[in-house]
This record gives structure tokens, C-alpha cells and sequence, in this order.
């Protein structure tokens, strides 16, 4: 069972999820933005970062890059994606998940620890996790702030497919809670297959409690993925 | 040319006739105009260090973890498991006063660029900053502006900017301080050298293009007076694309990894002919460089402005014929482009050519090591005396305590710097044990158990009273913020900010500081591994506070042992290590209470200083103490509030001095003191533990408020409220 973590140019947190798979005990390796091949990993990571500098718009350049004609079959097909902070702004552009995130409603970049509250426990990345769990985990970001139209967003709650909001630690959604003014405090979505999954937030950066902010519910995020692929192979 | 003409362009270099006439006497010859742009920047103040040479070799620089001194690209220090450490402290001030998103943000690009060049991956920033108070328009726009230009370039490179200070005092309002710190780590085994050897090795130029920004950065910014006109001056100042620097550093990287370099340098100040003669110089080799192999933004650059041009994001390499190819093809890879310009040459000139003519040919040394060096004048100034005559201690006592500590909290200095950093990535890279907002920040050495400990440091209210002292306290204050997470202090960068070399009073301010940080240094056996000067901070004639900021890097050999600021339990006892004196000069208390700047800095005792930070390593290690905060700027009071604030519990203090002396003793600045917690039953080993060191038992943790009997009390939530007042300015 093998997970490969995609490397654009500009990419920043691509060893670190790497990093946090293998504490977890996955085989993950990074894959060249530049080739056109997935090198039959049974997962595919798109890491967090500034790819191709995120100049012109957040993950409008990355998604033409060789590695996307693969990822965007492969996600199509059934294949399990998840996209993180940079990864989830790839996902948007390249139609797999649908809305877009823009520019904080603070205007600024902001780094610090969140708490979510799980709502959606259908798809491979929350089977770990039962609805109403709150996770803390990290945002790092400027432009995070989650917005669609009207129309897709009363679909994707009808569907369920809104899986994780930014909440007070008690779980509620509240506006307070809400670092970057995404619509309906959104931190992350899934497709509607549920093999898509993007969010803002840094599930790798919360595998260590030793380090970063302290926790390790992070894990519940990538370890749902890993169990996925190990039931896969069962 | 004429030597009139030659003279004149010379001045308007900002070279002075002297130097030109050692131009003159080095070459035999009048330079021409493409030679004397080359002198003008090299022998800048900012490159040559010509006015603090003299003092700054009386550093102590060597040591038992020293690995690579003063004179590379940055100091490397041993961290064991063969691992090592480079670390350097770097000012970009002029050009952040003059366009200070840009100017902050190449400040970030340089220093990540040096510490690269010693062949490590940059693992972590700080960035001490100086401001004048933010109450004016001007200058919450360059705060505003400096926060927001370091968060998009070190965000968008992939390092986590871990720590650092904000401070703010009216001196800077001129003249900001943006000093940057960074720190990489590698394995002994990949050092690079920014050194050239080998006749016939090549010499790339990787990354940005060369463009017409940044001529005459570091000769008509970095090294003269800053006056009314700088804002002209906008055109000097470089501009970051930090995605070229992040794909910069994953090839320079590679290209190690590969070991397929023979030298490696960055091209910052002075640009392409800083970094062929400084390599070649080190070399003891010629260069032979044709300028019509740089890739250029705009086709008609005269041979002057491609070489002293400092365009950003740009590395040169020395490569042996046979692996140009392959590392070419690497840089390629990462979208890097990497062009041969140079081939070593035996001999020790730089031949420089353009369109087919020999545009320069002078001898590398005399451009990187043989600059003039001045002893300027210097002389003790007699306003100093008159400032050190206004006692502190004769201001009257406030009432109400509980009051003055709020306010003291809520002074920019003190209040809670957490719209600065929460901008700032501090996670990436997924090591770090304790990001800013302690003493220091502590990093993990991936696949050991050790980590180390970061903290920068320095007073220029301290400095201004006594430069000496300020320097000491500066280097002392670091040291102990690197001990209280349990560290071993190891080694100092600096940086050391003044006014203008050429009056005598800055001049001796600049002699005793180093002086000062010299003693100090030597004291706590933590040598100087290099560093930065930065001079001609001055707005109008007026000079800045002396501000020398110290980096110190320390080592905690089990990173699990660490320790933080915040009080943990209920019933731990809250431990004084050290003894407070009645001494207020230059502390925040007077400026922020009174508004006054007088008398003199705390008293430095080195010796009780070592002692502190080995008792405070000893009790780490033996997992005695709970918490340890560093008692430094606002004194007692504030150590204690914000071990409660982080804490998010109260204290309850006996007070140890009658009710008209409170004041004194809770704003105090006294050196070699930390607040400690431990648990009840292990407060008879501390006491063993720290043998003559004077301790006082406090009081101890619990409870909703910050209680200092007969004195004040204020409710831990009302501290938070006080520390946080302070909103992010717009930029």
C-alpha cells in the first residue's frame, strides 16, 4: 500500500506529509509534478504550499502540470485524493471539487490551531471519526476563505458532502469561529463519489503532539485514508 | 577618462578621494567607470566592514563547537551526531524604511541565501524587529508593511519563522531595524566553502535574471546618512519573487547532495562582483567572467550595472567542467537556469569582458579583502552624562500597582506580539518543539533526541545609557532566554546596529558595545560566529539608540526535558532564582509610567549570569522545575503575568518589600534572574541544586488571579485583556 505525495515546484509542506504518513505507517513516497506518472501509488496526496508560486491565482498553474492529466483520471476513476490547504485550491481549479478559496476575509496569512467539527463521516478520510467530533488542527493560509455559488452550496448540504466546519472547541458554529470568513465556516468537501476530499486545514501537522500546536488529531484524518487502503487490500 | 572626471564619478560613487587614490595606486592606473562601480560597492561600509574591522577582530570567535567562524557566509556550529548548524544574523533596515514590504522581504531572501551557501537546508527565521512607537500613521505603515513583506516571503519558501521581537521606541521612527535571522543545518561532510580553486572550473550563475534593481544598494543605501530624500531612493531597493528562491534552494540542494560543487556563494550585497571576487579571492585564483552569458531583463545593461546589480534570488557556483552538464540538467529540473559566466583562471585577476572588450581586469583581493580600514575617531559623548544624572529611582511612587502593571502590559514593547507571529508559517518543515512567544524558540534535530534552542536579544534604551552594558545585557539576556527552556547556551551571531561612523561619539558607542559583547561572550564561553554591522542608521543627524541584537543558539541535549514559561498546577511553588536590586534605568517601567530615559542599565554580573544559566540547564535536566520565564523588561511583574497568562492560572506573591518600595522591586530590570515553578516536594533539591545562587520563594500557582499581597491584584483574564490590546495594523 503506497502513497504518493505530489511535488510541484513551490510545493512547501510535500516531506512533511510525507513525514506524517509514514509515522502512521504508510509507505509514502513524493512524485514529480513533471511526469505524467503516479507510479501506481493507491493514494495521491497534493501537499500544501505555493506552487508555481501561486502567482496568477492558487493552483491555476499547478493544475496543467503533467502529474494532474494522471491524478484527474485516476480521481475520476474511484482513486482516493486529498487535497490540503494548496492541494485543496489545485483540486478546485482543476474541477474536482467544486467552489473556490479566496482571499481571507482578514486579508492576512494566518497560522494558528483550529478546531473542526466533523459532520460527515461517509467518505474514506473521517471512518476514523463520528459526526460531532471536534479535531484541532493547524490553518496556515491567506487565501482560504471557501465560497460557491448559492445553488452548489445548497447541494453539497443536502448531499452531505460539506465534512468538516470551523467551529468553537464545544462544536458549535459560530462566526467567532471562523478564521477566514469561508461561507458556512467550510474548512473542507468532499466529492460526491467521496474519494475527493479537500481541506484547509493541516492534518500532517497534527500527527506529533510533541510538536506544532500540540496535537495529534490529525491523524484521524490520514489514518482513516491508511485504514481505507489497507480494507482496499483485505 | 580624465582624473577629474575620474575623481568626481568616485565621489558621487560615494567613495572619498583616498579611496580613490588607492584605487589609483592598487591598479597603476585611473580605473575606468565599470572598475570604479566594482570598488564603490565592494569597499562600501556594508561590504567591507572598513570602519568596524579594527574592533570586531577583538571577538572572541573560536571555541570547542566551533566548526566555521567569522568569514564565511555564515557561522556553523557542531550539534553532535555529526550534525552542525549555520546561523547568521543579517540587518536590511535602509531599504525596509524606504519600501518596507520589499525591503523586508529580499531581507528574508539574503540571509536564507547565505545560510544556503554553506550547504544547509535553512531550517528556521527570526526577525528582531525595531519600530518607532505605532501611534503615528507612518509608522504603523511600515510595521504593517515589514510583518506583511517577511509573512509572504518566508511563508512561500517553505521556513518557519519561529521566533524574533517587536519593539518599538521613538529613536526608530526614522530609521526602522529589520534585522533577520536564519538558521539551516547539514551534516559536517557538506559544508560548501564560497571559495573558487581549480584552473578551468566554471563559474554558474544560477537562478533570476539580472535586472537594473538594487544598483548601488549597499553604496548609496546601506552606507550613508538616511535623510529626507531616502524615499527617492525607492529605486535601490530590490525586489523578492520568492518562488525563484524556493526552487533556488531545493536545486542549490540537490546540486550538494549530487556533490557536484567545488564552491557555492550567494550574490547579495554588490551583487555578481561581490561573489566572483570574494571567491576568488578566497581561491587565491583569477576569474575570468563574460558578461554577455548573464541572462539579463533588459538587453542594454551596461557592464556597471550587471555587476554590481542586486537582483535577488541568484547563487553562484564553481562546478568542474566535467559536471556542468549534470548540474545544469539538475537546475533545469527545478526550472532553475543555471548558465556558465566564469572560468577559473590561474593568477589572481578578474578579467571581466563585454561584447567582445575588456571592460575590468583588477586583482580580486584588492576588491574583497583589501579594502581600506579605518580607526575613527572616537570619543566619549558628554551628553551621555547628562542623560545618566536622571535617577529613576527619585520619580514618584505610583498607587496603584494593579494599574501601572496593566499599563506596563499593554505597552507595545510587552503586550503579546500574536497578530505579528500568527501571520507568520512556524510549523512547516514539522519541527518545531516551541514556536514564538517564549523565551526562546526550540526546534527538533530530526532523528535525535536533541534539539536547539533560539532566542535574539537587545535594548537599545540600555544601550543609549551605557553601550557597553547594553551589549552585555544583550548577549546575557539571550544566553538566559536560551537557558530557561533547559538549553546550553553555544555560540552568538550578531548584528550590530548604529548611527553614523563617522561622528566620534557613534563611533565610541560602537567601541564599547563590542567590547561589552566581547566580555560577555567570553564569559559564557559562546563565541561570535559572525554576524553583521549596520551603520548610518540615523534620520536627519539624529543616530538610533545603539542596538546591537544578539542571535544565540543553544543546545538542549534531550529535547523532551524542555521547558516553557507557563504555570502548570496548582500548589507549585513560584521560585525567584537570582536577586532583584532597586535598579530602573532605561526600564520599560520608566518609559511607559514616566517617560523617562535616565540613569544607568542594570549592573551586568557575568559570573552570577553563567551560574544562573547552568542551574537552570541542571534543573531541566533533572525534571525539577515545572516552568522558568526570563525576568528582563518590565521586570517581576510582567515575568510573573505572563507565566500566568500562558498558563491561563493565577499566583498569590508575598511581597518582600515594604508597600513605598513595591514599584522598584516589581519593575526592576536586574540581570540574572528567571522566575521558575516546581512542585512542592521538590523545592528543598532546588534549593540544594542552586548552591550559592541566591533564591526566594515567591509564592505559589493557583487561583484566578495574579495576587501580590498588599500590592495589587488583577484577574489573569484582565492581564490577557491588557497584553492583547493591541491591534494589527492595516498595511
Amino acid at each position: 500500500m503506497r502513497i504518493g505525495v505530489v511535488q510541484f515546484p513551490g510545493s512547501n509542506d510535500e516531506r512533511d506529509a510525507a513525514w506524517a504518513l509514514q509515522q502512521l505507517g504508510a509507505d509514502a513516497e513524493l512524485l514529480w509534478h513533471g511526469e505524467a506518472d503516479l507510479r501506481g501509488v493507491d493514494a495521491v496526496v497534493l501537499p500544501g504550499g505555493f506552487s508555481y508560486g501561486d502567482y496568477l491565482r492558487c493552483g491555476a498553474i499547478a493544475r496543467f502540470s503533467p502529474v494532474m492529466t494522471k491524478v484527474v483520471p485516476f480521481a475520476t476513476d474511484g482513486g482516493l485524493v486529498l487535497g490540503i490547504c494548496n492541494g485543496f485550491q489545485v483540486l478546485c481549479e482543476a474541477g474536482l471539487l467544486p467552489g473556490a478559496l479566496v482571499r481571507n476575509a482578514g486579508l492576512a496569512f494566518v497560522c494558528d490551531a483550529v478546531d473542526v467539527v466533523v459532520e460527515d463521516v461517509e467518505s474514506s478520510f473521517l471512518a476514523r471519526a463520528e459526526i460531532g467530533d471536534v479535531l484541532t488542527i493547524p490553518i496556515k493560509h491567506g487565501e482560504g476563505r471557501y465560497v460557491a455559488d448559492p445553488a452548489t452550496l445548497e447541494q453539497m448540504e443536502a448531499d452531505g458532502r460539506i465534512v468538516v466546519r470551523y467551529c468553537m472547541p464545544d462544536g458549535s458554529v459560530t462566526p467567532e469561529a471562523n478564521p477566514n470568513g469561508a461561507t458556512g465556516n467550510i474548512a473542507g468537501v468532499r466529492n460526491e463519489a467521496g474519494n475527493v476530499f479537500g481541506m484547509m486545514p493541516h492534518p500532517e501537522h497534527a500527527v506529533d503532539a510533541e510538536v506544532g500546536i500540540g496535537s495529534a488529531d490529525g491523524a484521524v484524518i490520514l489514518g482513516s485514508l491508511i485504514d481505507a487502503l489497507v480494507g482496499a487490500e483485505a | 577618462m580624465s582624473e577629474r572626471s575620474g575623481l568626481e564619478l568616485a565621489l558621487s560613487l560615494a567613495l572619498t578621494k583616498d579611496e580613490y587614490e588607492r584605487i589609483v595606486a592598487t591598479l597603476g592606473r585611473e580605473p575606468n567607470k565599470t572598475e570604479l562601480a566594482m570598488y564603490a560597492a565592494m569597499w562600501s561600509e556594508h561590504c567591507s566592514y572598513k570602519s568596524s574591522k579594527v574592533y570586531l577582530k577583538t571577538l572572541p570567535t573560536e571555541g570547542e563547537h566551533i566548526v566555521m567562524g567569522p568569514g564565511e557566509n555564515a557561522g556553523v556550529v557542531d550539534v553532535g551526531d555529526g550534525l552542525v548548524a549555520v546561523f547568521k544574523l543579517e540587518s536590511h533596515n535602509h531599504p525596509s524604511a524606504v519600501e518596507p514590504v520589499q525591503g523586508a522581504a529580499t531581507g528574508v531572501g539574503g540571509i536564507v541565501r547565505d545560510v544556503l551557501a554553506t550547504g544547509a537546508r535553512p531550517i528556521a527565521l527570526l526577525d528582531p524587529l525595531r519600530f518607532g512607537e505605532p501611534d503615528t500613521w507612518r509608522n504603523r505603515r511600515l510595521l504593517g508593511g515589514v510583518v506583511s513583506g517577511i509573512s509572504q516571503y518566508g511563508n512561500s519558501i517553505g521556513i518557519p519563522t519561529i521566533g524574533g521581537e517587536v519593539k518599538f521606541d521613538p529613536t526608530y521612527a526614522g530609521n526602522p531595524l529589520v534585522n533577520v535571522m536564519c538558521i539551516g543545518i547539514t551534516t559536517r561532510e557538506r559544508i560548501q566553502h564560497a571559495t573558487a580553486s581549480g584552473e578551468g572550473n566554471v563559474g554558474l550563475l544560477l537562478g533570476a535574471k539580472t535586472g537594473r534593481d538594487g544598483i548601488g544598494g549597499v553604496s548609496v543605501l546601506a552606507s550613508r546618512p538616511f535623510d529626507a530624500e531616502a524615499e527617492a531612493k525607492r529605486p535601490s531597493v530590490q525586489v523578492g519573487d520568492p518562488f525563484e528562491e524556493k526552487i533556488l534552494i531545493e536545486a542549490c540542494l540537490e546540486l550538494i547532495d549530487r556533490g557536484l560543487l567545488v564552491g557555492l556563494g550567494d550574490l547579495g550585497g554588490a551583487g555578481l562582483s561581490c561573489a566572483v571576487s570574494e571567491t576568488a579571492s578566497r581561491g587565491n585564483v583569477g576569474m575570468e567572467v563574460d558578461l554577455d552569458a548573464v541572462p539579463l531583463r533588459e538587453a542594454d545593461m551596461e557592464p556597471f550595472e550587471i555587476l554590481t546589480s542586486e537582483s535577488q534570488e541568484r547563487m553562484f557556483a564553481i562546478v568542474d567542467p566535467e559536471h556542468v552538464d549534470e548540474a545544469v540538467e539538475v537546475c533545469r529540473r527545478w526550472g532553475v537556469p543555471a548558465v556558465p559566466v566564469a572560468r577559473v583562471s590561474r593568477g589572481s585577476m578578474l578579467t571581466i569582458r563585454h561584447r567582445g572588450a575588456l571592460v575590468a581586469s583588477v586583482p580580486a583581493r584588492s576588491l574583497a579583502d583589501e579594502g581600506p580600514v579605518y580607526e575613527r575617531p572616537a570619543s566619549r559623548p558628554d551628553w551621555i552624562d547628562v542623560l545618566r544624572k536622571g535617577d529613576p529611582l527619585a520619580l514618584p511612587a505610583p498607587d496603584d500597582l494593579g494599574e501601572v502593571l496593566r499599563k506596563v502590559l499593554s505597552s507595545p514593547n510587552i503586550a503579546s506580539k500574536e497578530w505579528v507571529w500568527s501571520q507568520y508559517d512556524y510549523l512547516v518543515q514539522h519541527n518545531t518543539f516551541a514556536g514564538p512567544g517564549g523565551d526562546a524558540a526550540v526546534i527538533r534535530l530530526e532523528g535525535t533526541s536533541r534539539g536547539i534552542a533560539v532566542s535574539t536579544d537587545g535594548n537599545g534604551r540600555y544601550g543609549q545609557l551605557d553601550p557597553r552594558l547594553g551589549a552585555m545585557h544583550a548577549v546575557a539576556e539571550a544566553a538566559r532566554n536560551v537557558a530557561c527552556t533547559g538549553a546550553r547556551p553555544l555560540a552568538v551571531t550578531n548584528c550590530l546596529n548604529f548611527g553614523n561612523p563617522e561622528r566620534a561619539d557613534v563611533m565610541w558607542q560602537f567601541a564599547e558595545a563590542v567590547a561589552g559583547m566581547g566580555e560577555a561572550c567570553r564569559a559564557f564561553d559562546t563565541p561570535v560566529t559572525g554576524g553583521n554591522v549596520s551603520f548610518y542608521n540615523e534620520t536627519d543627524g539624529e543616530s538610533i539608540h545603539p542596538t546591537p541584537i544578539v542571535g544565540m543558539l543553544g543546545i538542549l541535549e534531550d529535547a523532551s526535558k524542555r521547558v516553557d514559561i507557563a504555570f502548570k498546577s496548582e500548589g507549585d511553588v513560584v521560585v525567584m532564582l537570582g536577586e532583584t536590586f532597586p535598579e530602573l534605568g532605561g526600564s520599560e517601567y520608566a518609559w511607559t509610567v514616566h517617560r523617562h530615559l535616565g540613569g544607568t542599565p542594570p549592573e551586568v554580573d557575568l559570573e552570577r549570569e553563567k551560574a544562573l544559566q547552568e542551574l537552570l540547564a541542571a534543573l531541566a535536566d533533572d525534571m525539577l522545575i515545572a516552568s522558568a520565564h526570563d525576568c528582563s523588561e518590565g521586570g517581576l511583574a510582567v515575568a510573573l503575568a505572563e507565566c500566568a497568562i500562558e498558563g491561563g492560572i493565577g499566583a498569590t506573591i508575598e511581597s518582600v518589600v515594604e508597600r513605598d518600595e513595591a514599584h522598584v522591586w516589581l519593575f526592576s530590570e536586574s540581570g540574572a534572574r528567571a522566575v521558575v515553578t516546581c512542585a512542592q516536594k521538590d523545592l528543598a533539591k532546588l534549593r540544594k541544586r542552586a548552591g550559592d545562587l541566591p533564591i526566594t520563594v515567591l509564592g505559589t500557582v493557583g487561583g484566578d488571579a495574579l495576587a501580590i499581597e498588599g500590592v495589587l491584584s488583577v484577574p489573569v483574564d484582565d492581564l490577557i485583556q491588557a497584553s492583547e490590546h493591541i491591534a494589527a495594523p492595516r498595511p
